[in-house]
């Protein structure tokens, strides 16, 4: 078990720049979960802390220690693959033993027959065969270890690269999106026992995930990631609930959070999309916002009124337990999306002129370069980089 | 692994969704005739591979089978069948059984030697950074070459006297030697010629077999601590290269079986019959003695052992080769 901690890290790929100083530290024992879309950088940020690719620029600890230069090997940490990278050759019980072996026995003491014959081998062999046991019967696979990864499904071949990954209690295990290649109902079993498996290890986990479901279930803390920055480092429900970036407000949720263009009135009055709303906001008159409003802070209203936008009904989607309702509002291109309750499924058709209520509490305001603008900051006073909110 | 079963899945989505709206689904409707339609238009459509395959391959063994029983010889209007009287003489024929001999030997000296360098140069190759794709090309091109050729230039390079190879030996104190003109050199020299024909084809094989281990099994080898040069070997690439590696002896071992050109315009099977080999008895009895009906026996042989070995390779891989 052991902190990290990743300092300014700069990784370039040619002339194209794939991580852009990122600095974060991981507590010992969290489980820290690296999201963003394919691209932005997050599995390199990954294999970059594993050793198997060289920084740029930047440092590295892994429990004080700078392991910069280090390899992989030398770094006590473990890695669990896509496509699990399981030895298609060697039995279950051979590839969770790998890691064993390579640092347990010599050079010599590996060599295929004349090994057998040394001192020493068969007692740790012996020791070595009933770990993996062990390992394997703590994840359900005590009766494969003689099949052949060919032979397995994908949730068992998952088992397995998990089982290489702990047998030799690693100090982090880093995982590159190890659910990705399963199927959904198997991706949630899996999820959940990736929770249980860190509440019973209690190792420090990374995570890379391009799904937000995982990052959320799963994570003491998400840092979501785009285009080789870190944009904010916060526990699940921070990043849903006070995102301090419109793209961390946009990639996460689903639906879609809805972007509204206003203009500030006066203090106080936003006008959007044909309305006027009553909202709180430290900006001057006339100057432009964007109001991010999540689905489900939208509420249905009886009449037109203040706080509230009107819109003709272009598409509903019943999810069983709520309603996805695509709202036209005079203006803006893209539909409102409210997630209103079932039993309002027989009331509304499509075509019908829908008036929806806005909490203003819910509402999320952000400058027209993305920033997010927050009730209490003052225009004046510079606000918070997503950088330094990382390195916090 | 994830392309061709994304591929599959979309494929499949296609297929049942097109079945369902547009086409009707084959096995569903069993309109009486259609059977007997789609027969006939299975035959036309597969009837001119079927007639070609007949014509030039399946004849051509049916009538070696045939002859190898009797005495027919090239040419005669006669013939009579003489039961195993040619396998009978096949096998106590002494000059066949020191063809089948040297070409055992030949086989021993080419297919290791073709097979282990093979192997290192592609290994150096895809280990190196620059110029990968000159090095892939000059290994290759003996194997493009038309052999009698090349072996004029190997018969120029061997001359006793004013060959590069002695003359090259002589420069620097080693004996030399009369390559082609010696008993116990003659074998040596023609396997060489045949690994420098065949390298580049193994070289290629073993080069896509190297492309086709999945990145990440080396890094997982890397985390796991198997990431010295040797242990990286042993535990990824060789086992990894597995399938590749039967393929390109079995194929190797074939085509060294079949090695006609350079002993017809080196050696002629000499000196003696030191470097007589299968394929050139074969051609000897058949095509200069005219005896057809014996060299028609040694056909059969030599095409039991090629089944044979066709067959080893089919089994060995069918075994080995389910590895993802």
């Amino acid at each position: 078990m052991a902190s990290v901690s990743i300092d300014g890290i700069v990784k370039n790929y040619g002339p194209t720049p794939v991580l852009r100083n990122v600095s974060l530290s991981i507590a010992d024992g969290e489980f820290l979960t690296l999201l963003g879309p394919s691209g932005c950088g997050k599995s390199t940020l990954l294999r970059v802390l594993a050793g198997l690719e060289m920084q740029d620029a930047g440092s590295i600890l892994i429990g004080g220690q700078v392991v910069d230069g280090l390899r992989p090997k030398r770094r006590d940490v473990a890695m669990v693959f896509q496509s699990y990278a399981l030895y298609p050759h060697m039995t279950v019980a051979a590839n969770i033993a790998l890691p064993l072996r390579m640092r347990r026995l010599t050079a010599i003491q590996r060599l295929p027959l004349l090994g057998r014959l040394l001192p020493g081998r068969a007692r740790i062999a012996a020791e070595t065969d009933m770990e993996v046991t062990r390992t394997a019967k703590s994840l359900d696979i005590g009766h494969l270890l003689t099949r052949k990864p060919g032979q397995l499904s994908g949730g068992q071949r998952q088992r397995v690269a998990v089982g290489r990954a702990m047998v030799r209690h690693p100090a982090v295990f880093l995982m590159d999106e190890p659910l990705s290649n399963l199927d959904s109902k198997l991706r949630v079993q899996m999820r959940a026992e990736i929770k249980e498996l860190h509440q019973r290890l209690g190792g420090t986990f990374v995570y890379v995930t391009h799904d937000q479901a995982e990052a959320m279930t799963l994570s003491d803390r998400v840092a979501v990631m785009l285009d080789g920055e870190l944009l904010q480092v916060a526990p699940p429900q921070d990043i849903y609930d006070d995102p301090s970036d419109r793209r961390v407000a946009e990639f996460i949720g689903s639906p879609k959070i809805n972007i509204l263009e206003g203009v500030m009135r006066e203090r106080g009055l936003i006008d959007v999309a044909g309305s006027t709303l009553k909202i709180d906001a430290a900006a001057l008159p006339g100057m432009h916002l964007s109001l991010g409003i999540r689905p489900e802070a939208l509420h249905l209203a009886d009449q037109a009124g203040q706080s509230t936008l009107t819109g003709s009904v272009r598409m509903i989607e019943h999810m069983g337990s709520d309603l996805f309702v695509h709202l036209d509002l005079a203006g803006p291109d893209q539909p409102l999306v409210a997630r209103l309750p079932a039993e309002y499924g027989p009331r509304i058709i499509p075509g019908q002129t829908l008036h929806v209520g806005i909490r203003p509490e819910r509402v999320l305001l952000f400058t027209p370069d993305g920033r997010r603008l927050r009730g209490q900051v003052e225009l004046s006073r510079p606000s918070v980089t997503p950088l330094r909110e990382a390195a916090r | 692994m994830r392309g061709p079963r994304a591929i599959s899945g979309a494929h499949h989505e296609l297929s049942s969704r097109g079945g369902a709206s547009r086409f009707r689904c084959p096995t569903a409707s069993k309109a009486p005739g259609r059977g007997l339609r789609e027969t006939l238009a299975a035959w036309i459509l597969a009837g001119p591979s079927v007639f070609f395959l007949l014509m030039l391959y399946c004849l051509p063994v049916i009538g070696v089978f045939v002859i190898a029983f009797t005495d027919w010889r090239f040419g005669a209007a006669t013939l009579s069948f003489v039961g195993l009287d040619n396998f009978r003489e096949v096998i106590a024929d002494e000059g066949f059984r020191s063809s089948l001999r040297n070409t055992a030997i030949y086989l021993l000296i080419v297919v290791p030697s073709t097979v282990s360098l093979g192997l290192l140069i592609a290994l150096l190759i895809e280990g190196g950074k620059s110029c990968r794709s000159f090095y892939r090309a000059i290994h290759f091109l003996p194997f493009m070459a038309t052999m009698s050729a090349m072996a004029i230039a190997w018969e120029a390079l061997l001359h006793p006297t004013i060959g590069l190879v002695n003359q090259t030996l002589s420069a620097i104190g080693m004996p030399a030697a009369n390559w082609l003109r010696d008993e116990h050199t003659v074998l040596p020299a023609l396997a060489a010629i045949g690994i420098w024909q065949n390298l580049g084809f193994a070289m290629v094989l073993f080069l896509a077999g190297l492309k086709s281990i999945p990145k990440d099994i080396y890094d997982a080898a890397d985390v796991d601590g198997a990431d010295l040069w040797l242990d990286r070997l042993r535990t990824v690439t060789l086992p990894m290269l597995g399938p590749v590696s039967m393929f390109v002896v079995i194929v190797v071992a074939l085509r060294a079986f079949a090695s006609f050109d350079t002993v017809k315009v080196l050696t002629q099977g000499g000196p003696g019959h030191a470097s007589e080999m299968l394929l050139y008895t074969l051609y000897r009895e058949s095509f200069e003695y005219l005896r057809t009906g014996y060299g028609a026996a040694i056909a059969v042989v030599f095409l039991a052992i090629v089944v044979t070995l066709t067959l080893v390779q089919a089994h060995l891989m069918d075994r080995k080769v389910h590895y993802q």
